[in-house]
């Protein structure tokens, strides 16, 4: 176990050195560096001065070095929009993307469990082939496009909803959170339905093929037989053995809500760091850009060491092959 | 179940006696065992039709300024124009015929997803096969380096590249070839792995054949049926990914309007409710989508040896 934690741990640290590398490279060979990372409206001093900081007089393996050495010190550098350090910036906007990221993930499955264990049970039923067929829409539709329909339909045309913005925010363990007044609640509805549609699906289809496949076990027909009630089988026996595969994707699509979330937010101006680097991108703040790249492979770096952990200590085997591998 | 299975030998018997199908022949009679697909299968050919012909049936040129004008704009759909030119689908903010405009669009869109795929099909398919055909480290490498890149959603390795490399057309397609190579590398090494083990292989080997040889005209014919069904659905995948990436500004320039460019321009004027500008593109986006998945499923049914008759 230790040898197979300290081997994916060397390997993320080689996955984010590469990445650093990669944006380095882009930002300072590809481009100019002098155009992209010092502000365009500074003077020739303030050039210079900045050049200096950033040793961009120096060969590009000691520049690097020097990246790196502030990246850990946590300086990449200030944006030229805000004037404050690109980090604390990104830091910020943190809390807004998780909560809109961890709302659609409740709402995959709130909606997606009963609408797959429905069409588990009862297949041929009208409303079961209409789920599984909207489930099939669910993967298909572009998320961007479905936001724009929701924003037409909901905001403009029947006016129920807010199309825009986190409404009212209140702190909430030291963080400032929407879901807890009801400004906030109506501007996270659209947003977090949008996110968590491809994930409904997702949902959907995983708990109706693991209904399909547990409900002619023996331990529900023993379950049957003892003379339960019909909703105690559903909900106790058969909800407890659909539960493992649909929790273990889930925390595996995690990161890829958060990565989605750069649509939506772009689409509900919802301000996270997934706006924050589309803007910034349009913006030209190069700094904010790079340090968002950085964060980002940080946090699916971790994200996926821990999914790579959970599952060895579920399944052995995935260690075992890893070591031998 | 079993004997189902011996009816189905019988008529293979039969069908090898009467020598009546060729392989050709039996994929096209089981592909149209399913209307869906067949429809879905008419509809992406009217598609790509439209896509190739597009200047030729284009009720306008919605890039002639001669023609386009700023007084037509955001008509809605089924109005005419100031010289009595039919807008089916209404104008869009520079009084372009939205139609045409679409037309022009679906060109761009799936000629990005095609001449992605077929990039990214030919490199992933020669690394996978390299990690199959040669094992031991190579493989273990290329596995790993494939295995740490699909940890990452497709649109943040997307967007990560574009965001260093700036907007273009040639930009989007590196970064949907970065974003795709993967998956066919790990595809085509899982059939090749099964397909290296055969006789064929063995027998082409001690004909002391180059590797070359052996990899491209004896291995990789046998990985086509894979590589086609993945082919078709993440060309459906890159196709949404270039919309996705467009409209977020950070895909196409705006001298290249595809589809997913379309839909943006009109988000800003829907919050006045001038719905059509981003609505009728977005049909056209998920139609295309819809029908490839469709005719990808299709065929990964047909395809799949486990599957066939």
């Amino acid at each position: 176990m230790t040898v197979f934690i300290i081997r994916r741990l060397m390997q993320s640290a080689v996955v984010v050195l590469l990445m650093s590398f990669l944006v380095f490279v882009g930002v300072n060979l590809v481009g100019d560096p002098v155009e992209m990372l010092i502000n365009p409206e500074s003077d020739q001093a303030e050039i210079d001065r900045v050049m200096k900081s950033m040793g961009l007089d120096k060969p590009w393996y000691v520049q690097y070095g020097l990246f790196l050495v502030n990246a850990f010190k946590g300086d990449l550098g200030n944006s030229f929009i805000y004037g404050e350090p690109a980090l604390q910036i990104i830091v910020q906007r943190i809390p807004a993307t998780f909560e809109l990221a961890l709302v659609a993930l409740l709402m995959a499955i709130i909606i997606g469990i009963p609408f797959g264990v429905y069409a588990g049970l009862k297949p041929k039923t009208t409303l079961s082939k209409t789920i599984m067929a909207g489930s099939i829409l669910g993967f298909s539709l572009p998320t961007f496009w479905v936001g724009l329909m929701f924003i037409m339909v909901f905001a403009v045309m029947l006016g129920w909803l807010p199309s825009t913005g986190r409404g009212d925010t209140v702190p909430f363990m030291g963080l400032d959170v929407s879901f807890l007044t009801m400004d906030g609640l109506t501007h996270l509805l659209l947003p977090a339905l949008n996110l968590a549609l491809f994930k409904i699906s997702l949902v959907t289809r995983l708990a109706r093929a693991g209904t399909r496949e547990v409900v002619h076990q023996d331990y529900i027909k023993f379950a049957r037989a003892k003379g339960l009630s019909q909703n105690r089988v559903i909900f106790v026996h058969l909800m407890k053995n659909i539960l493992i595969p649909v929790v273990t994707v889930l925390g595996l699509e995690f990161g890829g809500l958060i990565a989605f979330s750069v649509v939506t937010e772009t689409v509900f101006a919802w301000p996270g760091m997934g706006k924050l680097i589309i803007d910034s991108i349009q913006n030209l703040d190069r700094p904010v850009v790079v340090a968002y790249l950085m964060i980002i492979v940080v946090i699916f770096v971790i994200i996926n060491l821990v999914v790579d952990v959970l599952y060895s200590i579920l399944d052995p085997r995935v260690r075992l092959q890893d070591v031998k591998g | 179940m079993n004997t189902s299975a011996e009816q189905a030998t019988e008529v293979e018997l039969i069908d090898e006696v009467a020598g009546v199908e060729t392989p050709f022949q039996r994929f096209v009679s089981d592909y149209c065992d399913n209307k869906i697909a067949v429809g879905a299968i008419v509809v992406l050919g009217i598609i790509v039709f439209i896509a190739i012909f597009a200047p030729l049936i284009s009720p306008t040129d919605p890039f002639d300024l001669a023609v386009v004008s700023v007084l037509d704009s955001k008509l809605p759909p089924g109005s005419e124009s100031m010289d009595g030119v039919m807008f089916w689908l209404g104008t869009d903010g520079a009084g372009r015929d939205l139609l045409s405009a679409m037309f022009y669009g679906l060109r761009i869109s799936l000629g990005v997803g095609v001449v992605s795929g077929i990039i990214a099909m030919c490199i992933g398919a020669t690394i996978g096969l390299a990690a199959a055909y040669f094992g031991g480290r190579t493989d273990t490498l290329i596995m790993r380096l494939v295995d740490i890149q699909l940890s990452f959603p497709a649109i943040l390795v997307a967007l990560i590249f574009l965001a260093v490399l700036g907007k273009g057309v040639d930009k989007i397609i590196v970064a949907l070839v970065v974003v795709q190579w993967a998956y066919y590398a790990r595809t085509v090494r899982g059939s090749a792995l099964i397909e290296r083990n055969k006789e064929y292989i063995e027998a082409a080997t001690c004909l002391a054949l180059s590797h070359k040889r052996i990899v491209f005209r004896h291995l990789l014919p046998n990985c086509l049926p894979s590589l086609i069904v993945v082919g078709t659905i993440q060309t459906a995948h890159a196709i949404s990914l270039e919309a996705t990436l467009s409209f977020l500004g950070v895909g196409l320039p705006v001298s290249e309007p595809s589809l997913g460019l379309l839909i943006s321009n009109g988000f800003d004027y829907m919050l006045s409710g001038k719905y059509w500008i981003s609505f009728y593109p977005g049909v056209a986006l998920l139609i295309t989508i819809v029908t490839i998945n469709l005719v990808g499923d299709q065929l990964r049914d047909v395809l799949n040896p486990r599957l066939q008759k």
